[in-house]
């Protein structure tokens, strides 16, 4: 079992530089792409019971490149195009350039052209190496929606004439906040899916952070990468606390801070603090900077509030949205006392964004409880728990308005 | 995020399409064909059905453990669910976009509602 195990991972680490090295020879990334998928899967039957080959990467291009040519063939075959191309024995693998490719495989599966559930689909089969039953299930969505998904994404690649190549020095920022965009996606797909039938499922969270790790093996001196990692990192790290034994939401004022990860936490500290002090800084480090705040209080009540509000005040300035503005209220809240909270959260309902959103009222409720008016708490712990569209969260709201008493 | 389209049917509606031509139905059968075909194809369509009609219906009641089919739909219900997509799509304005294309939009009988999800968050 273990070795199916550990040829799972091995294949699912191989999965961007094999299909890397195929694209960068040959073109053509959604055939490639096909011909990977067959290679990976050959291997996965083979490998456990046969042993694993002496060059497992070498093994899955030459079997992926003569797949990629029986589907070349079927394809020009149905073209009925006649031009015989030099197709004889696949080359050699090359040397080297493995790094590139997988971070260049990772730019190309977040392509501007894809919508964000084509990408996060692309990104987790290309680069993941997951197949697309275990996205399905990841997901929660049907395969024949995520081959779908998987199929446009590659046609459209394949239309907007995108080629396999690192982004030139203008277009990089904004291709690499595509990726990182999609990872965090990846992250909270898998942090936010928490309950249900987690027997089979692929854990995403771990799969966020691995692919995140990859990237920042390319991207050292990235800040805002080493601040997504830190970020995920700071957040799982809180995940054994999160759920009670029933299932229900615990916040974080809740939390058994003793089960939270140490590890993770010390791993997550140690770098958004050196990524601090040496890279610029980035809305990504910001929020690690925050996670980092919460997880190195040993009690809620030793919260270095501050501190928290601070980064809030930066954040709303570099990448203000909603969720900043709310945030910052709670932090405004927790230091100037529950009244003064409530006045700012007026203020910040102008903006249209949190017009009508339920989390106003959820902070609303929370800052009225504080300010000991449970009548009108209670009222709006139950109107955010109708608005709501999150499962676990209904559930705590509601429970927090039946503890306000009748 | 995921969303329920839910086609609803009403005595005008199925007067409407009980008078119409054969023409005219194979118009509407295509439309729905093409709509699936489009939602499949984008990777956003979960899954579709229609329901049988609604004569067909039990209503379900348990009293002392005991379990009561009843034949019909609510005696109240005048709208009547016929079928319904449900969907993932990157917001809620795609969702009407997709909306507006049963044809059962054009009589008002057409809802979009937001499916509830696992997410969580830190407070």
């Amino acid at each position: 079992m273990s070795t199916a195990l550990a040829v799972e991972g091995l294949l699912r680490e191989l999965a961007p530089e094999v299909l890397g090295a195929l694209v960068r020879r040959y073109g053509g990334f959604d055939t490639c792409e096909e011909a990977v998928q067959e290679a990976l899967l050959a291997a996965a039957v083979q490998w456990p019971k046969e042993g694993v080959p002496e060059n497992p990467k070498g093994w899955l291009i030459r079997v992926a490149s003569r797949r990629r040519i029986e589907l070349w063939r079927q394809d020009s075959a149905r073209r009925r195009r006649e031009e015989t191309v030099a197709l004889e024995a696949p080359p050699e693998p090359e040397p080297a350039a493995a790094m590139d490719d997988t971070l260049t495989l990772l730019v190309l599966c977040c392509h501007p052209s894809l919508t964000p559930v084509s990408q996060v689909a692309l990104t987790l089969r290309a680069v993941g190496g997951l197949t697309t039953e275990e996205i399905a299930r990841a997901l929660l969505v049907p395969e024949a929606t995520v081959a779908q998904r998987i199929s446009r994404a590659k046609q459209r690649i394949k239309a907007s004439g995108a080629e396999f190549r690192m982004p030139t020095e203008a277009e990089r920022p904004e291709r690499i906040a595509a990726v990182l965009h999609v990872l965090y996606l990846i992250f909270n797909e898998g942090y936010t899916a928490s309950s249900g039938s987690r027997l089979h499922r692929v854990e995403l969270t771990g799969e966020a952070i691995r692919l995140t790790r990859q990237l920042r093996e390319r991207l050292p001196e990235d800040g805002e990468v080493a601040g997504l990692l830190a970020l995920m990192l700071l957040t799982d790290a809180r995940r054994p606390a999160r759920t009670g034994p029933d299932g229900a939401l615990v916040p974080l004022a809740e939390q058994d801070r003793s089960r939270w990860d140490g590890e993770g936490i010390a791993e997550g500290v140690a770098l958004i603090t050196e990524t601090l002090a040496t890279a610029p800084i980035g809305p990504y480090q910001l929020q690690a900077a925050v996670a980092a705040v919460h997880d190195e209080a040993a009690t809620f009540e030793d919260t270095d509030w501050p501190q928290i509000l601070a980064l809030y005040d930066l954040l709303q300035k570099m990448a203000p949205g909603p969720m900043i503005s709310l945030n910052r209220v709670v932090a405004f809240a927790m230091i100037h006392g529950s009244r003064a909270g409530l006045e700012q959260l007026t203020a910040a309902e102008a903006d249209p964004a949190l017009a009508g959103h339920h989390r106003v009222d959820a902070v609303r409720a929370h800052l009225l409880d504080m300010a000991g008016d449970r009548e009108a708490a209670q009222a709006h712990y139950r109107l955010a728990a109708r608005r709501t569209l999150s499962v676990p969260e209904q559930r705590y709201l509601e429970s927090r308005a039946v503890q306000l008493g009748p | 995020m995921k969303y329920m389209i839910l086609i609803h049917s009403n005595p005008q509606s199925r007067e409407i399409w009980e008078g119409f031509s054969d023409a005219q139905r194979a118009e509407g059968y295509a439309e729905y064909a093409a709509l699936g075909e489009d939602l499949a194809a984008s990777g956003e369509l979960i899954v579709a059905e229609a329901l049988a009609d609604a004569s067909l219906t039990k209503t379900v009641t348990v009293t002392d453990g005991r379990t009561i089919p009843s034949d019909g739909p609510f005696a109240e219900a005048k709208e009547l669910l016929a079928g319904f997509f449900l969907i993932e799509c990157d917001s809620m304005d795609r969702a009407i976009e997709i909306a507006a294309r049963v044809p059962e939009a054009e009589f008002g009988l057409v809802e979009v509602r937001p499916i509830m999800d696992l997410s969580g968050y830190d407070m």
